[in-house]
């Protein structure tokens, strides 16, 4: 059991050694890249494991980063500071998730539905908007100085360099990554904790699975649920927001480009666990780092083409989800409004 | 008994849901500094003002009846197929194949052909969704999201890699044979002697989508396997009970949707760009989403919202072209209807249903 949950994760350092011992510096510059890449897809999962966890299954994950990466860059330029764009590529994000919420807690609506029509409306909206406000097909003017999150180094970063195997691990890895990258992280063992150490984390676990308990036992379902969505509109606000003003500088159409989509793939992957999905989106984001750096990648027998690469999170949660490899169980209550008795 | 008499529940609904969604839309444009009255009759005059016009409106709309068709018969089965895209850009491949393989000497040969393997196509990407859902759980909505991304990284691969005619830089399949060539309406109507819709791109498909509206209205309400699949979608104890086999039924449903999203593929990759080329669809597939929710799951409902998002789709380029809004503005709209007729619908029925009540209970008071 132990090994079957801990699969992700030998597979994935598996890959990273192999790496390392058949180019070392290649695999520094490609795990580097994949920490980045993971970055808003950690987020996005996070986001997604608290509303789907609460019973609200969320598609329109993407969509919300799309409009917290636009607002975020229109602000970060507008302002020149990463810290409001920051904040309004959350309340962008949040935005959308009142939507969500009115739609399929207060108007018991179809969740996947309105997370289709969400995907639509970012998309259409950052571009209609974009395009009024600067001019630039969409885009917004590219983001520098303080605009842009900056990468920040560690204590002792230079002077731990000459360690062998962890000082290039902790001073080129660890250390030089931008804020958002940290935040990530440190959502992990957080959400961990609110979800399995709180009375607020059972509640949450509790509605999503049986909302008829949690009403009984006289909590409010709809607050719970709103909460949830709420926690996963700031969390999709963060990753869209490093979209923009960590990872590149300034908006792009359809920037996400498919990353709402690959985030609830590794949340099924990691069956709606946070360390799993620590795992699951190191994983895709290493797949897209490889893909980034060959994109053909000759394994001596075959020649995997990038485009293998990037379908290959898609087939994996396929796989996963066909129950192959262990099975794959959302949250019972997930998708279905509570009704309550009359 | 129904809480609101049934022309309410089938025109009543979806058209206060339009209006919602047209008047926000009419804020939207307000709020970026346009006229959404001037916008409004931009898109009119592009799109219906002229018979060039109607060519466009009805050629996006072929393609909408197609996807609808494919949303609405998958949701009839309760499931909610949004893999239409990647269904329809597989049936592209499949046409492709046809046309650029086997020697068909004319059109009216190669249709049916061609229809074959857009049809087995489209089906055949709908098949793993449909088995993994129907045999072990699997949900459809997921795996027909990745079946999306997988087709269009196959598709990728396929055009680069095997399709390419040497020497092309273009990701796109050589040209199909010019015997192949489905006949466009203008060149019907010129045939007759009139002068219509010259250098549109509306063609032949038209009709065989009219035609697949009726075939798929009979299949779903005056045949067996219809009733079985609406059965099953209404409960599937109930279907259980009743002798019906759901895998069996989940699996058709979607085969069905799957090659009525595949067939979309004759209008747009054989009648309109006559070779296969990268990301064909162009997010028909998702649009058949708003159509099938729309027109309220009914063929008739879908050939009507399909118009009136073909309308949107011409007129939305009309608007790129002559006005300053960008055409993205149709995706803004798109999004709206889905989510007022699709996820809010509660918000516009229950206070409908409450005035109809209401108006029942007072005229059963003064009797």
């Amino acid at each position: 059991m132990i090994l079957k949950d801990s699969l992700i994760a030998v597979i994935v350092l598996a890959i990273c050694v192999i790496w390392a011992l058949a180019d070392g510096a290649a695999a520094q510059q490609g795990i580097g890249s994949a920490l980045r890449l993971m970055t808003p897809l950690l987020l996005a999962c996070l986001a997604g494991l608290y509303s789907e966890r609460a019973g609200v299954f969320d598609i329109g994950l993407e969509g919300k980063m799309l409009m917290a990466a636009f607002t975020a860059a229109s602000v970060a330029y507008l302002t020149g500071s990463a810290w409001l764009g920051l904040a309004a590529g959350i309340a962008g994000s949040l935005s959308l998730s009142l939507i969500h919420g009115l739609a399929s807690i207060t108007f018991m609506g179809n969740q996947l539905i309105s997370g289709v029509a969400i995907n639509f409306l970012a998309s259409g909206l950052t571009v209609l908007v974009g395009q009024n406000a600067f001019g630039l097909g969409g885009r917004t003017p590219a983001l520098t100085g303080t605009g842009r999150f900056q990468p920040i180094t560690l204590p002792f970063a230079e002077t731990l360099r000459g360690v062998p195997v962890l000082g290039p691990i902790y001073s080129g890895l660890i250390s030089g990554q931008t804020v958002l990258v940290y935040v990530a992280f440190a959502m992990v063992p957080l959400t961990w904790w609110v979800l399995f150490r709180t009375r607020f984390g059972l509640r949450l676990r509790a509605v999503g699975e049986n909302p008829a308990s949690v009403d009984t036992a006289g909590v409010s379902v709809t607050r719970l649920r709103y909460t949830a969505v709420a926690i996963c509109g700031v969390l999709t606000g963060i990753a869209g927001a490093y979209l923009a003003t960590g990872l590149s500088a300034g908006f792009v159409k359809e920037m996400t480009a498919g990353r709402g989509f690959i985030a609830l793939a590794a949340l099924i992957f990691a069956k709606w666990r946070p360390w799993q999905a620590l795992f699951a989106t190191f994983l895709f984001g290493l797949l897209e780092a490889i893909a980034n750096l060959y994109p053909n990648l000759d394994l001596g027998i075959i020649t995997v083409p990038s485009m293998f690469m990037n379908a290959l999170p898609y087939i994996l949660t396929v796989v996963i989800l066909a129950g192959f490899v262990g099975r794959a169980i959302p949250p019972r209550a997930g998708g279905e409004p509570y009704v309550k008795e009359r | 008994m129904d809480k609101m008499p049934k022309w309410a529940d089938v025109i009543l609904t979806p058209l206060i849901s339009l209006i919602l969604a047209m008047g926000i839309s009419a804020l939207v444009i307000l709020a970026i500094g346009e006229s959404p009255w001037e916008a409004l009759t931009t898109m009119v005059e592009g799109a219906l003002g002229s018979s060039y016009g109607w060519g466009f409106t009805l050629y996006y709309a072929t393609n909408f009846i197609f996807t609808g068709l494919a949303v609405m018969v998958a949701y009839h089965a309760a499931l909610f197929n949004i893999g239409g895209e990647g269904q329809a850009a597989m049936g592209g491949l499949g046409v492709a194949l046809v046309l650029l393989y086997l020697p068909l000497p004319h059109w009216g040969l190669a249709l049916p052909a061609a229809m074959i393997g857009a049809a087995l196509f489209g089906a055949a990407w709908a098949f793993i969704p449909a088995i993994l859902q129907a045999k072990r759980g699997s949900h459809i909505v997921i795996t027909t999201i990745m079946f999306n991304f997988i087709a269009a990284a196959a598709l990728n691969y396929v055009l680069v890699n095997l399709l390419r005619p040497v020497g092309s830089m273009d990701p796109a399949s050589a040209r199909f044979p010019d015997a192949t060539n489905l006949p466009s309406l203008s060149e019907i109507a010129a045939g007759l002697g009139m002068d219509w819709g010259r250098n549109t791109p509306v063609n032949v498909t038209f009709f065989l989508a009219v035609l697949a509206c009726v075939l798929v209205w009979a299949l779903i309400w005056r045949t067996r396997l219809g009733y079985q699949i609406r059965a099953l979608g209404k409960s599937e104890p109930g279907a259980v009970y009743a002798g019906i086999n759901p895998v069996r039924i989940t699996v058709i449903a979607m085969l069905i949707s799957g090659g009525l999203a595949g067939l979309m593929a004759i209008n747009n990759v054989m009648g309109e760009s006559e070779r296969l080329v990268l990301n064909a669809v162009e997010g028909a597939g998702f649009i058949g989403i708003a159509v099938a929710l729309m027109g309220r799951n009914h063929p008739f409902g879908i050939f009507l919202a399909a118009l009136l998002f073909g309308f949107l789709y011409q007129g939305g380029g009309e608007l790129a072209l002559w006005t300053s809004i960008p055409r993205e503005l149709i995706i803004v709209i798109q999004a709206l209807v889905i989510l007022f007729t699709g996820a809010l619908d509660n918000m516009v029925r229950m206070p409908l249903e409450r005035v109809f009540l209401a108006a029942r209970r007072n005229k059963g008071a003064a009797r």
